[in-house]
């Protein structure tokens, strides 16, 4: 696979947050993975009411305190300080779970290593580690009405979107969509449809990126930007 | 009259038994017990099983009990971190086992010992490394494993705020696993910053009612107070 530096086409991650932030639905309650899908938070257009859950027991995350404001005992699921905006509650980590395995997030957006053709996700384990990650992942996609991923196309290794996964599985067949530097592609029962490309993006520059068949939804809207 | 305050860290967990099945408060630094952890430390018990979400994430944390040994089984969600040296050193030597769990199952194991259900079904973990060997079972065609609970001997909580007789209030996201530790084990330890008189705290926010805690450490004394104990 080709390698370039990775910020230099399609959109900047800020512009890809924006994105996400922009497919929620007012009133969704929504978590948010550590790191990059972090960056959504910041996003949410002026006016659309998305409350935000933090796995370790918050409803209603808001931005990062001010300087000098920060509080230990208020923190997100990164363990970084954050505040809680009018109209947040606290609760107990079984209850968290038991919001997020019930069912009643709407959307959970998260990072990833790999994902397949089918939806499988692979996020808390590299192949051959001691030592895997799993914090709440395999909670929130077996869980959450629906799973965004945030992430950048491909990774050092190569493409990240495959036919199969060869690392640890988070959850299988539990992936929606997915947001990335490139394209948003939505997993369908007929495989991967690029909804979406990135400026000056074309679709064969996507395909030669990804391990996995795609194909280009009908009506998409930037059909005819490529270059 | 009930008194569950000792006089201090060291005092409370003084009768702990190497061996024994200690769940730990926190995520990460919130809502950690670091004063009973390190007093643990100082008295020395060895052998134990630790649950904890976080190891490694602070110093003081369960990552101290186990850069001094005393710790045999680690289970938790994320055992990575900066302090996670001591124990990757220690799983490739093969002197400590480590069980990796989903952190709602993490949850929901502890809550189901504490509420007296022996296992569960959780979809959570089924088709994946994690769910190997565990008993599966198929409802409303989704594949789902059993997980069984956790009791232990100890848990080590914090809180903000306790009653004498140990009801207690939290303060914003040190929440966290405090209340779900507290109801499942044979004692529980609640490091709080202040212990107040019984009727100081509004009932309608106790979130640990005092039936789930039996000793308490105050961290900042408010007043004078000789040494009780009970349970």
């Amino acid at each position: 696979m080709v390698k370039e530096p990775k910020e230099t086409i399609g959109w900047t991650m800020p512009e890809l947050a924006s994105k996400v932030a922009h497919d929620l639905e007012d009133g969704w309650f929504v978590n948010l993975g550590i790191g990059l899908p972090t960056l959504v938070a910041d996003s949410i257009p002026e006016g659309k009411e998305i409350i935000l859950h933090s796995e370790n027991g918050l409803l209603g995350l808001g931005p990062k305190p001010e300087p000098g404001e920060e509080d230990w005992d208020l923190v997100n699921a990164g363990k970084e300080p954050i505040t809680l905006l009018p109209g947040g509650v606290y609760f107990s980590q079984s209850e968290s779970f038991a919001m997020i395995r019930g069912g009643h997030i709407d959307a959970a957006v998260l990072g990833a290593f790999q994902v397949s053709q089918r939806g499988d996700l692979a996020s808390w384990k590299l192949p051959n580690t001691l030592l895997g990650r799993v914090g709440g992942a395999m909670d929130l996609t077996a869980g959450a009405k629906r799973v965004f991923l945030f992430m950048q196309h491909t990774s050092k290794q190569g493409p990240k979107i495959v036919e199969e996964c060869t690392y640890p599985l988070t959850t299988p067949g539990c992936v929606d969509r997915i947001y990335t530097n490139l394209a948003v592609i939505e997993v369908t029962d007929d495989g991967l449809v690029v909804r979406e490309l990135a400026p000056g993006v074309t679709f064969d520059y996507v395909q030669e990126r990804t391990a996995a068949p795609l194909t280009l939804q009908a009506d998409n809207p930037s059909e005819k930007v490529g270059v | 009259m009930i008194q569950k305050k000792f006089e201090s860290a060291a005092q409370a967990v003084a009768d702990m038994q190497d061996g024994a099945t200690l769940l730990v408060g926190g995520f990460g630094g919130s809502g950690l017990p670091s004063h009973l952890v390190a007093a643990l430390v100082e008295q020395g018990a060895k052998d134990l099983t630790i649950v904890s979400n976080n190891i490694g994430a602070v110093s003081d944390g369960v990552a101290a009990l186990i850069s001094n040994d005393q710790v045999r089984k680690i289970s938790c969600s994320f055992p990575v971190g900066p302090h996670a040296d001591d124990l990757i050193a220690r799983l490739e030597k093969g002197t400590i086992e480590l069980e990796i769990v989903p952190q709602g199952t993490l949850a929901e194991r502890i809550r189901a010992g504490g509420a007296g259900i022996a296992a569960f079904y959780t979809p959570t973990g089924a088709h994946t490394e994690l769910g190997e060997g565990k008993e599966e079972r198929e409802f409303n065609g989704r594949l789902h494993l059993m997980e069984h609970a956790i009791v232990a001997d100890y848990a080590f909580i914090k809180a903000h705020r306790a009653d004498r007789w140990g009801n207690l209030v939290y303060r914003k996201t040190q929440r966290n696993f405090n209340p779900v530790m507290a109801t499942a084990a044979r004692i529980t330890i609640a490091e709080v910053d202040e212990v107040v008189e019984v009727g100081e705290i509004d009932p309608e926010t106790v979130v640990t009612p005092s039936i789930y805690v039996h000793r308490l450490v105050e961290l900042s004394p408010q007043k004078e107070g000789k040494v009780l104990v009970n349970g």
